[in-house]
């Protein structure tokens, strides 16, 4: 298994480690709820060390992007980032991802850590004579700082006025103490937050360093189990339960970032073809009725016919819910309809709620 | 972790006390403790059967289910009710929070069963193998 540079922290800390796609990384340290609590009220830090990250540069480094994803990178500032699924050409997604931009000829893509390859492999398959895509996820480590003291902890460690790193912002140099930072101000929980890249050799000092930062903010480190169950209440999709390459960014109701009307990209013409013609399925929320537990992959019935499955479920630590996001046929997707959920041999009553479960708390 | 030295135990982290023909089940410390905080439990009928190794329960952390079995059959009497809201409950005492009461129909097959010294063995091999 693949380690990140902060895999003694992990061990120091207790985190309870498991094979994550090939990385050795903490589940928990303390525990889920108690971690998913930190975020929501204080702050927590999370290793992702295991994203990707690719850059793209060269004359038509635009050009470029925009052939590969579905949101229209024409309209970003400098220093700004973009959410983009990236599809096939039949409207599946090979990735959502991350578009920063230094300017037209040169960007920095993260990518999820379990398609890096893949993806990799997808941007050289399309690469033109102009552009250079490069694989420099072993260039970095990350860390995840979220929750609504992140800035007022992070601030501490810098002279750089965090206010002027507005939401979906970056600034690719940041003194962090004695580490120079790559500091976004974005994340994958609900909450105000940044993402910071660093060398790997300086992943144990700035590690410690904010960890001290937030003692008395009640700052604790947080594994991968409150990282799902944060990005779930907030309704951020996951690659491999809302997105797959057989369930299309529009059904998974990402429309906002898929540009139908810009210059061609890959999957343009069948988005557009389920677009006219109308979605026969749709991303949903729902809620237990009866007693019980949705989790990704339990299908949901009505009567005697399947009619979706659950994309990912869970106890909602915040709402104190069992709630999911599901995946249904578009006539029973209407708020209040009840459908059934299969919990092993059970059939489970359940509603249908907006998936808007919890409403993202980001500073803009 | 703790075990206590009254009870018997199964391979499968269930605790067992024995009165008469009444045999009361829970989980142990290890099974609470690798499962994580528990958010959910699904308890028997009072008057159902339940067969000798058979399900008798549903427990579920964040992350995961975990199924309860019960190493004797017969009818199941009383349940631990307030763990359907508060399942919590059995994190933190695993052992005063039982799960259900069942008035055995049969011998006790002592083969499905460990003594406490027995199973803090089984718990101490399988911590070693987890590291």
């Amino acid at each position: 298994m693949k380690r990140t540079p902060f895999y003694e922290k992990h061990v120091e800390h207790n985190g309870m480690l498991i094979d994550f796609g090939g990385w050795e990384l903490p589940v928990e340290y303390t525990g889920i709820i108690p971690e998913h609590e930190a975020v929501r009220s204080k702050a927590g830090l999370f290793d992702v060390s295991h994203m990707g990250e690719v850059t793209v540069v060269g004359k038509d480094a635009e050009a470029y992007i925009q052939k590969m994803i579905t949101n229209d990178i024409s309209t970003m500032e400098p220093y700004q980032i973009y959410y983009s699924p990236m599809c096939y050409e039949d409207g599946g997604v090979v990735d959502d991802l991350l578009v920063y931009k230094y300017n037209t000829q040169k960007y920095f893509i993260v990518i999820n850590a379990a398609n890096t390859e893949k993806d990799v492999a997808w941007f050289l398959s399309h690469v033109t004579e102009d552009v250079v895509v490069e694989d420099v996820s072993a260039k970095y480590a990350q860390l995840a700082l979220q929750g609504p003291l992140a800035q007022v902890i992070l601030q501490k460690l810098t002279d750089k006025n965090l206010d002027e790193i507005k939401f979906f912002h970056f600034c690719d140099s940041v003194m962090l103490g004695t580490v120079e930072a790559f500091v976004s101000r974005n994340g994958y929980t609900g909450e105000d937050g940044f993402e910071i890249l660093i060398a790997p050799k300086d992943a144990g000092i700035l590690w410690d360093a904010i960890m001290a930062a937030g003692k008395d903010e009640g700052l604790i480190p947080c594994g991968l189990g409150a990282r799902d169950t944060l990005r779930f209440e907030a309704c951020l999709p996951l690659y491999g339960h809302e997105i797959t390459d057989s369930i299309s960014p529009l059904e998974a109701g990402l429309g906002y970032f898929v540009k139908l009307d810009k210059e061609d990209f890959i999957g343009r013409d069948a988005l557009r073809r389920q677009n006219e013609q109308g979605l026969t399925r749709k991303l949903c929320g729902i809620e237990m009725v009866d007693r019980g537990i949705p989790r990704a992959g339990y299908p949901i019935f009505n009567g005697d016919f399947q009619i979706g499955h659950v994309t990912t479920g869970s106890y909602s630590p915040t709402l104190k819910k069992n709630i999911g996001l599901v995946l249904l046929e578009t006539p029973y997707t209407t708020l209040d309809t009840i459908v059934e959920v299969g919990i092993r041999e059970k059939r489970l009553k359940a509603k249908v709620v907006p998936k808007t479960f919890y409403q993202k708390k980001y500073k803009k | 972790m703790k075990i206590l030295e009254e009870l018997m135990y199964t391979k499968t982290h269930e605790w067992i006390k024995l009165e008469d023909h009444k045999a009361t089940l829970g989980l142990t410390d290890y099974a609470q403790k690798h499962l994580g905080q528990i958010v959910f439990v699904d308890l028997p009928n009072v008057g159902e059967h339940v067969d000798e190794l058979g399900q008798l329960a549903e427990v579920e952390s964040v992350k995961a289910v975990s199924e309860v079995y019960s190493p004797v059959s017969g009818k199941i009497i009383e349940t631990n009710e307030d763990l359907l809201d508060n399942p919590g409950l059995i994190n933190e005492d695993p052992y005063e929070n039982w799960l259900a009461t069942i008035e055995m129909n049969g011998p006790l097959v002592t083969s499905n069963l460990l003594n406490s010294e027995d199973y803090g063995k089984l718990c101490d091999q399988l911590e070693e193998e987890a590291k």
